[in-house]
């Protein structure tokens, strides 16, 4: 062994190595900071993964004149039925919309609140209205593009890295606090002349370590797997980053507080989470829940470090323009951080 | 220079309804072991985690070196074993105590504790991989990795395989003998007449007997015991009255004769048997213990109290 002399450093140091150390060691620990949300990003970036435009789905009932004229457009997948085939495939959404020929008259049929549907319609429309001869009103153009930041990985890898930096603060920092209360190591240490906010601090520290870590993997993981580029500054990226973990650390510590019982610990930590696993804007655009909501939803962390590292991933914007969100991080930070010290039980 | 390490007088701590501790006195010197025998539930964890400043207390007063328990500059001059302490399991005997080691300004070298208490082979064994007595040692070093003046031990042996306990009583012994002072709880009668000088004899929060134990073994009047098995059983008053006895007492189908001198009593209750026609299935003699003092004192068991 190379070390032949145990040497010791500072109690500041050597807590931190103790809690850095711990989670190495731990297996379980090790999967969900580092390999669950790399797993997560790549489960839900090739389920999301951008591939082709659908073809829209026309099903006619009836009317053979209606569907050879239908065919003549590459955009629509024609297909022909009896009138109550078609409608069985038009409620199994297995076709977009259904055409039938009524005397004079062409019917449609479709579920006016599915967006195919009614994309579907207007397609047939003017599909018919080229079959007759029409022409544009004016001269047209298209040119196809696919922006960089505005794919669904795009949207999704911040809001993966924001999650995970809540999940692992909480877990990471909330079950080991609890934890070592219920083997009596907090109350053994509390018996030391060891200074009580060394151990804290070096609590927060052993985090910000494997925070960084995290933050890098996924962020990697995104660039080279996914092409998800960070549009802003990294700095910035890594800013927010800090701030989050050191607003989820502040609540964790509070959830930790004063439960000796990691059941109790679990439950209050899912109470927390749960909310903002919902409403916080991971996976889908936080703005789809109803404005009566939006300013309990606007002040949750989560939505806060999810909107803010969204604007600098996706939108390149300055860390200065998200001021309104980083002071909800740091209220987060600071607030249940205070009120965790007071409250704070050493058994 | 005052030789008193610690005094506690009146002491009284109550955890709603129950009265753990109801008026404790104590004195602990310096250089001595002082040990709180008692059955579970005695109040000795209390009353030894209100001196060692974990728990706050209802009433009385506590001094450790002059200073109240828990004051910084007496942790730094205690060491402490808590009855159940899990130190982290995936760290190594080496990392813990390095981790010990750091709070402390001044203290012993790692690599001394560990050679002292023999954990050398056990040096990066993770704490989860060791065994029962391994990690009773390494807690005992990491209480006096800081080179304290003052040990306090929570039952420092229960639960230990025979020759663990040992192990455990001769690293104590040790700390004594370089002129260390430790106060520990017990509810191993052996251990307290092992490792103490003297005891305090504790049961339902009070101090009900105290003083070195060959003291507390005299105070029973009679330094042995005979314990006799007859088929069928002699009545108390006959050997009551058998020379030489100072008490008959009962345990399981065993009649228990505390006695001044076994090599008197002995032929004669032979005698009483034979003369009663009982056979005598089993005598056995040995000498007072504190188990006895317990019993005669409570009436109970230690283990069972």
């Amino acid at each position: 062994m190379p070390e032949a002399k145990a040497q010791t450093r500072s109690a500041l140091f050597e807590l931190t190595r103790m809690r850095v150390l711990e989670t190495l060691r731990d297996p379980g620990a090790l999967f969900w900071v580092f390999v669950a949300p790399v797993l997560l990003a790549v489960g839900l970036g090739l389920a999301f993964r951008n591939r082709a435009p659908e073809p829209i789905r026309v099903v006619v009932a009836d009317s053979p004149g209606l569907a050879a004229a239908l065919r003549v457009d590459p955009t629509l997948k024609v297909e022909e039925a009896g009138l109550e085939d078609a409608r069985w495939k038009l409620r199994r959404a297995q076709a977009d919309v259904l055409v039938q020929e009524l005397g004079a008259e062409v019917l449609f049929r479709y579920d006016e609140s599915r967006p195919e549907g009614r994309t579907a319609r207007l397609a047939v429309d003017r599909a018919l209205a080229v079959a007759a001869g029409q022409r544009p009103a004016v001269p047209q153009r298209d040119e196809k593009v696919t922006e960089p930041g505005s794919r669904y990985i795009d949207f999704l890898l911040p809001g993966l890295l924001g999650m995970n930096l809540m999940g692992s603060s909480m877990w990471g920092l909330g079950y080991g606090l609890v934890d070592a209360r219920r083997r009596n190591l907090l109350k053994r240490l509390a018996a030391t002349p060891m200074r009580r906010r060394d151990y804290l601090l070096s609590v927060l520290l052993a985090r910000l370590i494997f925070l960084v870590g995290e933050t890098v993997a996924l962020v990697t993981v995104g660039h080279f797997a996914f092409g998800v580029e960070v549009q802003g500054s990294l700095a910035a990226v890594g800013a927010l980053s800090l701030l989050g973990g050191f607003g989820f650390a502040g609540l964790a510590l509070l959830v930790a507080a004063r439960t000796a019982s990691t059941e109790v610990a679990t439950g209050l930590m899912n109470l927390v989470m749960m909310p903002m696993y919902l409403l916080s804007g991971a996976f889908f655009s936080a703005s789809h829940f109803p404005d009566w909501l939006q300013p309990l939803i606007r002040a949750l962390p989560l939505t806060a470090l999810n909107d803010a590292l969204r604007a600098v991933i996706n939108e390149a914007l300055p860390l200065a323009s998200q001021w309104p969100q980083v002071a909800v991080l740091a209220a987060w930070g600071v607030l249940p951080f205070a009120v965790a010290l007071r409250l704070f039980r050493w058994q | 220079m005052s030789d008193t390490v610690l005094t506690c007088t009146a002491l009284r701590k109550s955890f709603g309804e129950v009265r753990a501790v109801q008026g404790v006195d104590l004195e602990l010197r310096a250089r001595e072991c002082f040990g709180l025998l008692g059955p579970n539930g005695a109040g000795k964890t209390t009353t030894i985690e209100i001196l060692e400043g974990l728990t706050s207390l209802d009433g009385g007063e506590v001094k450790v070196f002059g200073l109240p328990p828990g004051d910084v500059a007496v942790r730094a001059r205690v060491g402490i074993a808590l009855q159940e302490t899990q130190l982290p399991d995936r760290l190594t005997v080496q990392e813990c105590l390095r981790v010990f080691r750091s709070f402390y300004a001044s203290g012993r070298e790692v690599d001394q504790v560990i050679a002292q208490l023999e954990l050398e082979e056990k040096r990066h064994a993770r704490v989860a991989k060791l065994s029962g007595g391994q990690r009773q040692r390494l807690a005992l070093a990491c209480a006096m990795v800081g080179d304290p003046d003052l040990l306090f031990l929570d039952e420092p042996s229960t639960g230990l395989d025979p020759q663990a306990r040992l192990k455990v009583w001769e690293l104590v012994l040790a700390f004594k003998a370089q002129g260390g002072t430790v106060l520990l709880t017990t509810h191993y009668m052996e251990e307290a007449a092992r490792l103490c000088d003297r005891i305090a004899i504790v049961d339902h929060g009070r101090v009900i007997a105290r003083g070195t134990p060959a003291e507390l073994i005299a105070s029973l009047g009679a330094p042995q015991v005979l314990e006799l098995v007859t088929e069928p059983g002699l009545d108390d008053a006959p050997l009551s009255a058998l020379p030489g006895v100072a008490r008959v007492t009962a345990k399981a189908d065993a009649r228990v004769l505390h006695v001044a001198d076994v090599t008197v009593t002995l032929p004669a209750a032979l005698e009483l048997a034979r003369a009663r026609g009982a056979a005598v299935k089993h005598a056995t003699t040995r000498d007072a213990t504190l188990e006895d003092v317990f019993v005669h004192l409570t009436g109970a068991e230690l283990r069972d109290a």
